[in-house]
């Protein structure tokens, strides 16, 4: 793969170094939650983007204040791309009274209505109709934020992104439907899920502009949700990006990952978006190596600051199991 | 089925006008939609056709088509809207057109709607009001007549009404919508035509409490919904036999009423529960395991099950009837229950 075609001042005015620092920082985050997982720190499914650094970050970083995320079990990077805290991140996956979802959710749930993160659906293609229900909202009340839908391409054959899509077409919602397709279902791959394998020109037929995008590089991920969000505040209506990724992991810590060629995961490793921005970045002389390790090192500092915190937290008093089932307020 | 009897007695009342299940839930639509700018009502043929029963009819032409809002035939996805946009602060009202379509939506339902508060750690509550049509009795055959409810009771996180008479079809629906968490209300079928007359200005209702529609020191009968009538029939039966029959309508089937139910038993010692769900693992399963564990020592019989038979509800309308439950079959049970002779 050839480093990425752009000179040092287009580099820094699209803030590349820092979407680089946010990439390192959530690869560094994905793969200690390998290693707290191995020491049972860590339980029940976990799901890693690592690979995938580029779609978290070039989406969530283009997003205002006020737009809203609503993204999958595989949303550690999303959650630390827009901002909820690690601390409140690792604490989740911990179990403890500190996570951002008090333990109740762990990995798969991640919240924090504060910054309109919506999860942490586990339900595949479940995230999108509320995600249409939110922009019919913002649009009844002639809001311009966005809702940014994020799902894999496996959910593209769930009734619910088909039903969503047309909603969302048909009453011209603002949502950004974001697929971040890394060809595997679980352990399916793209073409023995889908008939036609083209999933740009399906969500096309609904009456929305529809394009794909390198999903390894931040930069084109970043310009291309630029684009759309601009289109969809605009009042356009909805949008659809494919942003073509892949991950390095399996599935899930669960899955021996015998469904894929190696051949195959190394191919893609070529293209491994972190090594080819610092490439670029370094190439340019946007950033040095020194910077990169500084980064490096601020980091892992916060990433042990975190593991400190989560090891230390209390947990959720075993009296409030049955908290938050109704909300604490009585009906009339 | 009677139509009036549905009712507790009216108080006398000057200002009280005739009208229908149907026209109450109309009115209960029309006062919210006054009340709160962040009500609508969205579902199948909600607007221009008037809503599959009526009961939205002509209130898009006061409304307007933003309020009152016709969805594609997708119920997974615009009762998925109604929890997005709960989320984001409106009070939606979304009409599914039976339970039995309700489970193209069970996942939103029970996967977002009831978990989301609990799941999130308390941070995302679901303000969301979903309306549906239950029941038999109508020749619709097996996928428009089922009586599904007692599923959705099983689901913590969700409150579960259904109103019986013309008060709670007339008073439900706002307190629902005042509710922070989801609420699912279900509306027989064969009630929209009920006739009555309602006070002016209606009564207020709570949606927490089951109510004694007829009193009596026998038995207790316990109904809900399109159940109702038929046991008020069935306790007129038992009357002319000189048993009283004590009617409790569960008005709210999760969480359920045990106090209410608790303290008839304490009086008449005996109890039937109707229900026109299937038996095995029902709402009637329920309310009988409650009275039947909380109750046991004030029990001087066991506890009568009148439910709908186990099958697929036919078409044809001697077999419906069959399966389901009827007056005389529970005047029978209640027989059984205080002499053993049912």
């Amino acid at each position: 793969m050839t480093a990425l075609a752009h000179d040092r001042e287009a580099l820094l005015e699209q803030g590349a170094p820092a979407l680089l620092r946010q990439m390192i920082r959530v690869r560094r985050f994905e793969e200690k939650c390998v290693e707290l997982y191995s020491a049972t720190k860590i339980r029940g499914f976990l799901h890693l983007c690592i690979g995938e650094e580029a779609v978290a970050v070039g989406v969530i970083s283009s997003l205002g204040p006020g737009d809203a995320v609503v993204s999958t079990y595989r949303e550690h990077g999303h959650a630390l791309a827009r901002g909820v805290p690690m601390e409140a991140v690792m604490a989740e996956m911990f179990g403890k009274a500190t996570g951002c979802s008090h333990g109740r959710g762990g990995s798969m749930h991640l919240f924090d209505a504060d910054l309109r993160f919506y999860g942490g659906n586990a339900i595949v293609g479940g995230g999108m109709p509320p995600s249409v229900g939110m922009a019919l909202a913002d649009r009844m009340n002639d809001r311009t934020d966005v809702t940014a839908c994020i799902f894999g391409e496996g959910a593209m054959a769930e009734g619910e992104f088909h039903e969503s899509a047309n909603l969302a077409a048909l009453w011209h919602l603002p949502v950004l439907f974001v697929c971040e397709n890394n060809r595997y279902a679980m352990g399916t791959a793209l073409a023995r899920e889908h008939a036609e394998t083209d999933l740009t020109a399906r969500a096309a037929s609904y009456g929305m502009v529809a394009w794909a995008v390198d999903g390894m590089d931040v930069l084109a991920v970043q310009e291309a949700t630029r684009r759309a969000l601009a289109l969809v505040r605009g009042g356009g209506g909805p949008c659809f990006l494919e942003l073509r990724t892949y991950r390095f992991r399996a599935h899930s810590m669960y899955d021996p990952d015998r469904y894929r060629d190696k051949a195959e995961v190394e191919r893609w490793r070529e293209s491994d978006p972190i090594p080819r921005l610092t490439a670029a970045l370094v190439a340019q002389a946007a950033v040095t190596d020194d910077e990169v390790s500084a980064w490096e090192a601020e980091i892992a500092r916060e990433i042990d600051a975190a593991v400190e915190a989560a090891e230390a937290a209390p947990l959720e008093p075993v009296a409030d199991l049955t908290r938050f089932v109704t909300s604490e307020r009585t009906a009339p | 089925m009677t139509t009036t009897s549905a009712r507790p007695p009216a108080a006398a009342s000057s200002a009280a006008a005739t009208t229908t299940y149907r026209e109450a839930l109309r009115e209960a639509h029309r006062e919210a939609l006054r009340r709160d700018p962040r009500v609508f009502l969205m579902g199948e043929d909600v607007a221009r056709y008037g809503g599959s029963f009526a009961v939205s009819l002509g209130l898009v032409e006061e409304f307007g088509e933003e309020r009152i809002r016709d969805t594609p035939l997708s119920e997974s996805a615009f009762t998925g809207a109604g929890i997005g946009a709960a989320l984001r602060g409106m009070r939606p009202i979304v009409e599914i057109m039976t339970v039995n379509f309700s489970l193209l939506a069970l996942d939103q339902i029970l996967n977002n709607a009831a978990t989301l508060l609990h799941m999130s750690g308390g941070q995302l509550a679901v303000p969301l009001v979903i309306r549906m049509t239950t029941g038999g009795g109508r020749q619709l055959a097996a996928q428009h007549s089922h009586s599904l409810e007692g599923w959705y009771a099983h689901i913590p996180g969700l409150r579960v009404l259904a109103p019986a008479t013309l008060e709670d079809a007339r008073g439900m629906l706002w307190p629902a919508l005042q509710d922070p968490d989801p609420v699912l209300i279900f509306e027989h079928g064969s009630l929209y035509p009920l006739k009555g007359s309602l006070p002016d200005p209606p009564p207020e209702v709570d949606i927490a409490h089951a109510a004694v529609r007829r009193p009596g020191t026998d038995v207790t009968l316990v109904a809900y919904g399109g159940g109702l009538g038929k046991t008020l029939e069935a306790a007129e039966l038992l009357a002319a036999e000189g048993i009283g029959a004590e009617v409790i309508d569960l008005r709210v089937l999760r969480p359920l009423d045990d106090e209410t139910l608790l303290s008839s038993l304490a009086k008449t010692h005996r109890a039937v529960v109707v229900d026109e769900a299937w038996r095995s693992g029902s709402l009637a399963a329920e309310v009988s395991a409650r009275l039947s564990e909380k109750g046991f020592y004030d029990l001087d019989a066991p506890v009568e099950r009148v439910c709908g038979a186990e099958v697929p509800l036919p078409y044809a309308a001697h077999l419906e009837q069959a399966a389901l439950p009827q007056p005389e079959g529970i005047a029978a049970a209640a027989r059984r229950a205080v002499r053993g002779d049912g």
